[in-house]
């Protein structure tokens, strides 16, 4: 079948779709992010109520206190749908490749200081298991928030983490082969310095308000540990030793700086909403940011010795402005 | 005995691999469709990287069959060298 | 150990590294609580290290590869528009197709997307996880992709815009909706039942495989593309189904009968969801491939026969509907069709009689049944057309409380009868479609009495647009259906005369001609 089609102009009849044209408040082309996202979410007519929540609809605003004139106003500054999103981890991943490969090909880990490695090591691999728990809580925000806006988004960052946990999983078979990875493991489940970490991860998987596992594993603990140990903590590698720790986790900075537009502009359009949003979020932003300090502090006392109330005090301001940015007050 | 099955995208990868495929599974069926083609054989179908690999004169991953892959039918058991989908019974 | 040990590790050592060994089992928390929808069903696990996910993909291969096939599939996608390469469908009728497809399938891909994220959540083991995230990121992608390759379409042609509106609210869509509502409605083995494997692994081939090349049969680029790209995550998500069948039937004998039960329920419940795919394929596909028919046997009864046979080892037997469903084959495209012809104004694609020709070829490909039930009915049906009387049932049809199909199928054994059930529960009478939608229904009444059936709804009053007050006294249930549908009448009735067909002609006339 090969007709020769000529390039004609056709007017169309129409340039969009018909939710989006009363969306956008006029017919006219849009997005592709806006077209995989916007209005998709079923919000009516449901057959039947879930066995495993019976006091919900399928999809149901009531699975948070956080409440919405329009829920698509989460949307993301980033405007990822799957194709747009997968391309860009698509190029971060052909980066970390190439720094994966060259590590190797030199022998940078095998020539970088004992010393240097045994303590980035402690402080770096037990982070996989932080992200597998992310990765989780992410999946649960995923699963129950309401409208495509946030599910999407809370979807992509659920796999980002489980990428990232694998990459400090391939950052430790770089370096140190599997006995440090066993070790970090156990350091998870039974060390000190990581108990309360571990707890704040283990007590979120059971929080049942979607858009509070949101603030509290997106914005505030990962607010406090991606500057504290792949920013903070490399600079600080990259100074004493040399660049090779920067060069394995530099996935999971690009993710923090691209992810942090994102989170911070949600939480703006959820306080912009209505004032009980505002204060609802400035309770939990202050109560988990507290718990975040006490689990973070024992890692960057072991990251930073006795710089570590210097440079978290400095973070938790960092974070502060952030809230304030986005039209919270603490 | 069951048929396993594989079909893929019609392109030049996938004709290497469909080669590969008719050279390591002796009894293999080819079932041509609009821009797409289909491989049965009977209990087991397996896919081997060298062979692959001669036919593209280059080096092949494995995974990359996702990248063409339409359907498949059988148990799937994947290493580093096989792809294999069979069925027990 | 030394470096060169951790390089040489296989790929399935690895995977372990990479997903079961991220997993550690929690104390500050019972497991029991981080994961409490995994027991009530009643299935029983023991070791959920046990399962395994045989693709073994880790996120950096899992973002190369689908990285590179978004690439390619939006540049195609991207060429067709700039050419119009809608004009280059064998005719408008194709079109039709796609407005079917649109409204009845990305939002059902929607909610697979959903589905599978909360069984990547609730999932206890590491490895059903991932695989079920993964499933859900995929998903996604589809209903995008979909949507992004149809979007073009909706600028020229009618009966596509509204579709995100008419998900929940159109009739002939409650069927899709009712399939998937239920499976996320009940527990997680079940769902991973009901789509993972009676969907993915049973029944999708016949519904993409034959849609896919028959879009590319008639000259759509880009609906083969999305198709076809598609369809290359589809492997993935077989296997997690099948993966699921075979650990739950493996972690414990007495999962059996509970396991049984959910094959038999959604291998039919998949077969009628599929019953309006048999007709695009015999009655709306200008140029044809196969025939359901045919497609059915290779992709479900071949298909379907080589897995039972296979899961027979663990006591699984054969659905108990699939001698329903081989007598069926040779009947529902054709009912399908002659209903949706039977409800012109009620649908926002085109019906059309088949040509002389096609009829030959459906006589050619339906022997037993063709020529002696459905040419009559049609050639019935054109000749009162063509007289100026046009068949328009307007009644509110009578809906299958459990798959909401509209009653059309026929008793079986008996092709001159209409088949129907009944049930009663708490002094209520329902109505089901047949012996299997019946037992589904009576194993759990307390669920489909809940069935939102819209022909009930509408004359209840639930189906208005907004501003209609049904207390007034002059409110009429139904009589703003049109408006509660978003339906536009461009949109319904006969392709002949249609202004698509009229567009098209003209539009492919400027472009192929001088």
């Amino acid at each position: 079948m090969a007709i020769d089609l000529r390039t004609v102009s056709i007017t169309p009849l129409r340039q969009t779709f018909g939710h989006l044209a009363r969306r956008m408040g006029a017919d006219k082309p849009a997005s592709r992010y806006i077209e995989a996202t916007m209005d998709l979410q079923p919000v009516e007519n449901y057959h039947y109520r879930p066995t495993w929540a019976p006091q919900y609809d399928i999809f149901d605003t009531a699975r948070t206190r956080i409440a919405m004139g329009d829920w698509y106003a989460l949307k993301d500054p980033r405007q990822y749908y799957y194709g747009a999103w997968t391309l860009a981890r698509g190029r971060m991943q052909e980066i970390a490749e190439g720094d994966f490969d060259l590590v190797d090909e030199l022998g940078l880990a095998a020539a970088y200081p004992a010393a240097g490695r045994s303590a980035a090591l402690k402080v770096f691999l037990p982070l996989r298991h932080v992200a597998w728990g992310s990765n989780l809580n992410k999946a649960y925000v995923s699963s129950y928030g309401y409208g495509i806006a946030i599910s999407q988004a809370a979807c992509y960052a659920s796999m980002d983490q489980l990428g990232v946990a694998q990459y400090v999983t391939r950052l430790g078979m770089a370096f140190d082969d599997l006995d440090a990875l066993v070790e970090a493991k156990t350091a998870w489940l039974n060390g000190a310095e990581w108990q309360e970490l571990r707890r704040y991860v283990e007590d979120l998987m059971l929080e049942k308000d979607w858009y509070e596992v949101l603030v509290a594993q997106d914005f505030a603990l990962e607010g406090l540990l991606y500057p504290l140990l792949y920013e903070r903590y490399n600079e600080r590698l990259n100074a004493a030793y040399g660049p090779v720790f920067s060069m394995l986790t530099r996935f999971q900075r690009e993710w923090f700086g691209e992810t942090t537009k994102w989170m911070d502009s949600v939480l703006k359009a959820t306080a912009a909403d209505n004032a009980g949003n505002k204060a609802r979020l400035a309770a939990w932003i202050k109560h988990w940011r507290e718990r975040a300090v006490l689990a973070l502090k024992p890692v960057a006392v072991l990251a930073f010795g006795s710089d570590a109330d210097a440079v978290m005090d400095e973070l938790v301001l960092n974070l502060n402005a952030r809230a304030a940015k986005a039209g919270i007050a603490l | 005995m069951s048929n396993a099955f594989i079909a893929f995208q019609k392109n030049d990868e996938s004709r290497c691999i469909v080669e590969a495929i008719l050279d390591d599974n002796p009894g293999a069926m080819v079932d041509d469709q609009p821009s797409m083609v289909k491989i049965d054989v009977p209990h087991r179908l397996v896919i081997k990287r060298e062979t692959v690999e001669e036919k593209m004169g280059r080096s092949f991953d494995l995974q990359e069959l996702q990248l063409h892959l339409i359907t498949i039918s059988g148990h799937l058991d994947e290493t580093d060298d096989e792809f294999t989908l069979s069925w027990n019974a | 150990m030394d470096m060169k040990v951790a390089k040489k590790l296989g790929l399935k050592e690895r995977y372990s590294l990479m997903t079961r060994d991220l997993a550690w089992d929690t104390t500050f928390q019972k497991m029991a609580d981080v994961f409490p929808q995994t027991t009530y069903e009643g299935i029983k696990i023991h070791d959920w290290d046990k399962w395994e996910d045989p693709f073994r993909l880790t996120m950096d291969a899992y973002w190369k590869y689908q990285s590179e096939k978004e690439r390619k599939l939006y540049a195609i996608l991207d060429g067709f528009n700039q050419n119009n390469g809608h004009l280059s469908v064998t005719d408008a009728r194709y079109i039709n197709v796609l407005k079917l497809f649109l409204g009845s399938t990305p939002p059902l891909e929607l909610m697979a997307a959903r589905g599978f994220s909360m069984m990547g959540r609730q999932m206890n083991g590491a490895g059903p996880r991932v695989a079920c995230q993964m499933q859900a990121v995929d998903e996604y992608r589809h209903f995008q992709t979909q949507i992004h390759s149809i979007s073009n379409y909706n600028k020229y042609y009618n009966g596509m815009d509204e579709f995100a509106h008419q998900q929940s609210r159109m009739w002939y869509l409650s069927d899709g909706k009712s399939f998937f509502d239920d499976a996320i409605t009940a527990g997680p083995f079940e769902f991973m039942v009901a789509i993972g494997f009676a969907f993915e692994y049973v029944l999708t081939n016949i519904l993409f495989v034959p849609f896919i090349s028959g879009a590319a049969y008639n000259g759509d680029m880009a609906a083969m593309t999305v198709g076809f790209s598609a369809q290359s995550d589809e492997a993935r998500h077989m296997t997690l189904g099948l993966e699921c069948i075979k650990f739950m039937l493996e972690q414990d004998p007495d999962n059996l009968p509970i396991v049984q039960r959910w094959i038999d329920k959604w291998t039919w419940r998949g077969t009628r969801k599929l019953a309006s795919v048999g007709m695009m394929m015999d009655y709306m596909l200008p140029k044809r491939i196969m025939s359901f028919k045919e497609a059915w046997e290779m992709y479900v009864e071949d298909n379907g026969g080589a897995l039972f046979k296979d899961l027979a080892r663990y006591g699984i037997t054969i659905p108990k509907c699939f001698a329903q469903t081989v007598e069926e084959k040779e009947h529902v495209s054709h009912q399908s069709w002659i209903g949706f012809y039977m409800k012109p104004g009620a649908t926002p694609f085109h019906t059309w009689i088949p040509t002389p020709d096609e009829m030959d070829w459906l006589s050619e490909k339906y022997p037993n049944t063709f020529d002696r039930y459905y040419r009559p009915v049609l050639e019935y049906l054109d000749a009162q057309e063509k007289a100026g009387n046009r068949y328009n049932n307007k009644t509110q049809p009578m809906n299958c409380q459990v798959c909401v199909s509209t009653m059309k199928f026929n008793e079986p054994g008996d092709s001159m009868e209409m088949c129907f059930r009944e049930s009663v529960y708490r002094g209520e009478k329902f109505h089901t479609c047949s012996d299997h939608c019946k037992e589904i229904f009576d194993n759990e009444p307390e669920k489909y009495v809940q069935t939102f059936i819209s022909s009930h709804q509408a004359l209840q009053g639930n189906c208005e647009p907004d501003g209609v007050d049904v207390d007034a006294p002059d409110y009429r249930p139904g009589a703003r259906m049109l408006d509660y549908w978003r339906l536009d009448e461009r949109a319904t009735g006969d392709f002949n005369g249609s202004d698509d067909q009229k567009n098209f002609a003209v539009w492919r006339e400027q472009a192929t001609k001088n």
